[in-house]
């Protein structure tokens, strides 16, 4: 919808639409199924500040049986970093490959990590990226192919500091 | 695996009630007695299995109502509430199998509250007094209780097979008793259904001599389960030829199971398809396991896939006939090396995490392919979607045999559907899911009628129909025009206005049940199907633009239509606005018992 600045009001400004302000094109049809079915919306926008918005979760959509969701439900994984006060928990099912997942990290606990390779691991930066599997091991970050590693990633730890240097020296 | 039932023509033996018919003598009839009559119908009617053939015999005449009604030993009923217990038990005399459904399927999406209905309780009450020589209960979507399971297990001695598929209500206890006291009991299956953990030992609970167990399901249990008691109960069941583990059963110990019972079973669900032990122990030869199982057709399970332990199945593979992924995460690198030996596969279930690419290597192996079930592993509207028009194309250019379709996805094309209904002309179901609301093609941005109008058009044989995606009410004229013999359609947020029902509703002669949610249609539509609505199982519109008036008026018009309004308020009786409205035709009238939200006009 296109408003005019009329006597130099916008009018866009006191439209009443629904959804987030600043939301702008396609939230026509949200707004034509949120009329439709206004009991049904559980309004999530709160929770996606981070993710462009998307439009409101409708219930029993899509039709899938809710023992199918459970199955795929979110993996939230906590995260601690050497030196770090508190831990965080990031949902492993968001990043498609190990690139992403790191640049995360990197974003989430502000530090660079260096080079990855099969032979020597991560090189130079003194961050070393971990994770306990399924068997209760703690591994390298990287070896194993990205859904083996998602699917069997119970935690992470990034590993700097002295623990760190010592391993990267060993290496 | 569950499917939904592709019955057959309505019970018209329930009406036939209502048309009282005489007896046609001839002349020389006249010299042989009623009974003897009676009793070389019996002997005749007692091989006619269909429930077709039967409806059509009893309504003949009185006499072959009668004789009809004395010989049917297996009684379906779509519909819970279409009639009372009683009246099954006065009608039918002799049933030793009962297959009965209750909740409308949208109610597994949540869009019905808890404790709408559809109780076991009275129907095994009834039964437990009148059919003493009972051997199989068969339940959809019904409410039952582990009391209703004991009586079950109390009432008839020679009860061998228990089926539940999406019924909630009980808990291991109820299974338990029902393991224990049926001594006959040959099947035991629990599918998709919500079994409460009441952490009791129920596989314990079988009886310690050799068992009569020919199946026995329960991948739904989420509750773990003696390990010991399983291994002996299979140890001494030596008729078992189809088994299905939870996802509390490890693949060390389906290792140790298949040792017992592989070269008899056909069918295998898989448990976890994960090592529960996490010791550095050698793992046992699963491969090995697995190349004894020289008879297994069919695979399912890998509820917690452990991805490096998948080529175990190899040795199966050339063999199976139905293959069920759908809990496995399974990526395309994973997948095709394994589909690549699955030559006759006909049914298989997956999630869209194998790809486009997946599906390309299903449709140059599965060439034997009826049935694909496709589900999304990220159930959500905005997403990427690893699966699109290119996997279903590349599925009906492999798969001409295909018959039945369920696909999730994020964007489809009309082109894809039209070849689709060009290349595979027996398909019967045809279920698509484009999961963003009121997506169109997304190649030309135009609606997605053509591409389901060619569906309806050229699969002539299509009986059940699910759409989905931008839909204008052109698509619904399609629908009206070619879709014949389509007993069930499924339709949400699509449609322009009340003509697209009408076509449909006008059009369909053979509609049986009717879903649908979030579309612009309101009273004009809902009267213009009045003709239809006794030769329905159910319509059910939620979302829509009914009136409460409306509603009313069809009640009235039809009393024998049960017309529940369904809403969220419990205050709102006067409100105009009907949240979902549930019809169903029914001879004995409105249910005695309807909880407060619903409104029995």
């Amino acid at each position: 919808m296109t408003y005019e600045k009329v006597n130099e009001l916008n009018l866009k400004d006191t439209e009443l639409r629904l959804g987030l302000p600043g939301t702008e094109q396609a939230k026509e049809e949200q707004e034509v199924s949120c009329v439709r079915s206004n009991k049904r919306q559980l309004q999530s926008d709160n929770e996606e500040e981070s993710t462009p918005p998307t439009k409101t979760q409708i219930v029993g959509w899509p039709p899938v049986r809710s023992y199918r969701k459970n199955n795929n439900s979110v993996s939230y994984v906590k995260v601690s970093m050497d030196g770090a006060p508190y831990l965080r928990k990031i949902d492993l099912k968001t990043y498609k490959n190990y690139p992403e997942l790191l640049k995360a990290l990197e974003n989430m606990f502000k530090f660079t990590i260096g080079e990855y390779s099969e032979r020597e691991g991560y090189k130079g930066s003194g961050v070393i990226p971990t994770y306990e599997d399924k068997d209760g091991d703690w591994m390298l970050v990287g070896d194993v192919p990205w859904d083996m590693f998602s699917s069997s990633c119970k935690r992470l730890r990034i590993m700097k500091g002295s623990d760190a240097l010592a391993l990267d020296s060993a290496l | 695996m569950s499917e939904d039932d592709e019955d057959q023509s309505p019970a018209t033996d329930l009406r036939s009630r209502n048309k009282s018919r005489n007896c046609i003598s001839s002349s020389s009839s006249q010299t042989f007695p009623d009974h003897v009559l009676e009793n070389v119908l019996e002997n005749v009617l007692q091989f006619l299995d269909s429930r077709c053939d039967r409806n059509a015999a009893s309504l003949v005449c009185k006499l072959w109502w009668k004789v009809e009604g004395l010989t049917r030993s297996e009684v379906f009923i779509g519909n819970c509430y279409a009639l009372s217990p009683a009246r099954l038990t006065q009608r039918f005399k002799r049933v030793r199998s009962l297959l009965l459904k209750g909740k409308p399927r949208f109610a597994d999406f949540n869009l019905m509250p808890a404790d709408w209905g559809a109780n076991f309780a009275p129907w095994v009450s009834t039964m437990a007094k009148a059919y003493p020589w009972l051997e199989k209960v068969d339940l959809k979507r019904m409410f039952v209780t582990d009391d209703d399971l004991a009586l079950l297990a109390e009432s008839f001695p020679g009860f061998k097979e228990l089926i539940l598929v999406c019924c909630e209500g009980f808990g291991t206890s109820g299974i338990a008793v029902v393991a224990n006291k049926c001594r006959k009991l040959k099947v035991l299956d629990l599918i998709e259904s919500d079994v409460t953990d009441d952490e009791v030992d129920w596989v314990s609970c079988f009886p310690e001599d050799v068992t009569c167990l020919e199946s026995l399901a329960f991948d739904c249990v989420e509750a773990p389960i003696n390990f010991k008691a399983l291994e002996g109960l299979v140890g001494r069941s030596p008729l078992l030829r189809k088994l299905r583990l939870n996802r509390f059963v490890s693949l060390e110990e389906v290792h140790r199971l298949l040792l017992l019972g592989a070269p008899q079973l056909t069918s295998l669900g898989t448990g976890s398809f994960s090592r529960g032990d996490q010791s550095q122990q050698e793992p046992p030869d699963y491969v090995a396991a697995f190349r004894a199982c020289k008879s297994v057709v069919c695979l399912s399970g890998f509820r917690e896939l452990m991805p490096e332990y998948l080529p175990a199945i190899l040795p199966v593979c050339a063999n199976l006939t139905s293959l069920n992924f759908s809990y496995a995460n399974i990526s395309p690198d994973m997948f095709k090396p394994i589909i690549h030996n699955c030559h006759k596969l006909q049914i298989f279930w997956a999630l869209d995490s194998i790809c486009d690419e997946g599906l390309q290597a299903v449709a140059a192996t599965c060439k034997e392919l009826r049935e694909l079930r496709i589900f999304p592993f990220d159930p959500r509207e905005d997403t990427e979607g690893p699966v699109s028009e290119l996997g279903l194309q590349a599925i009906s250019e492999g798969c001409r045999k295909l018959e039945s379709l369920l696909y999730f996805c994020q964007h489809m094309t009309n082109a894809a559907l039209i070849a689709m209904s060009h290349n595979c002309p027996e398909l019967t179901v045809f279920r698509l899911c484009i999961m963003g609301r009121l997506r169109p093609d997304h190649v030309t941005g135009k609606a997605m009628d053509e591409g389901f109008g060619a569906i309806v058009k050229n699969c002539k044989k299509l009986t059940r129909l699910a759409v989905s995606g931008l839909l204008t009410d052109q698509a619904f004229r399609y629908m009206g025009e070619y879709g014949k013999l389509i007993r069930t359609l499924s339709v949400a947020f699509a449609g322009d206005s009340d003509m697209a029902l009408r076509h449909v509703l006008e059009g369909c002669p053979r509609l049986q049940k009717l879903e649908i949610r979030d579309s612009p249609f309101g009273d004009v539509a809902l009267r213009s199907g009045m003709h239809r609505y006794y030769n329905m199982r159910f319509v059910w519109m939620s979302a829509c633009r009914l009136t409460m008036g409306c509603c009313k008026d069809v009640a009235r018009a039809m009393p024998n239509l049960v017309v529940e309004v369904i809403g969220s308020d419990d205050d709102d009786v006067n409100r105009d606005y009907v949240e979902t409205l549930y019809m169903y035709r029914s001879l004995d009238g409105p249910r005695k018992d309807a909880p407060q939200f619903v409104t029995i006009l």
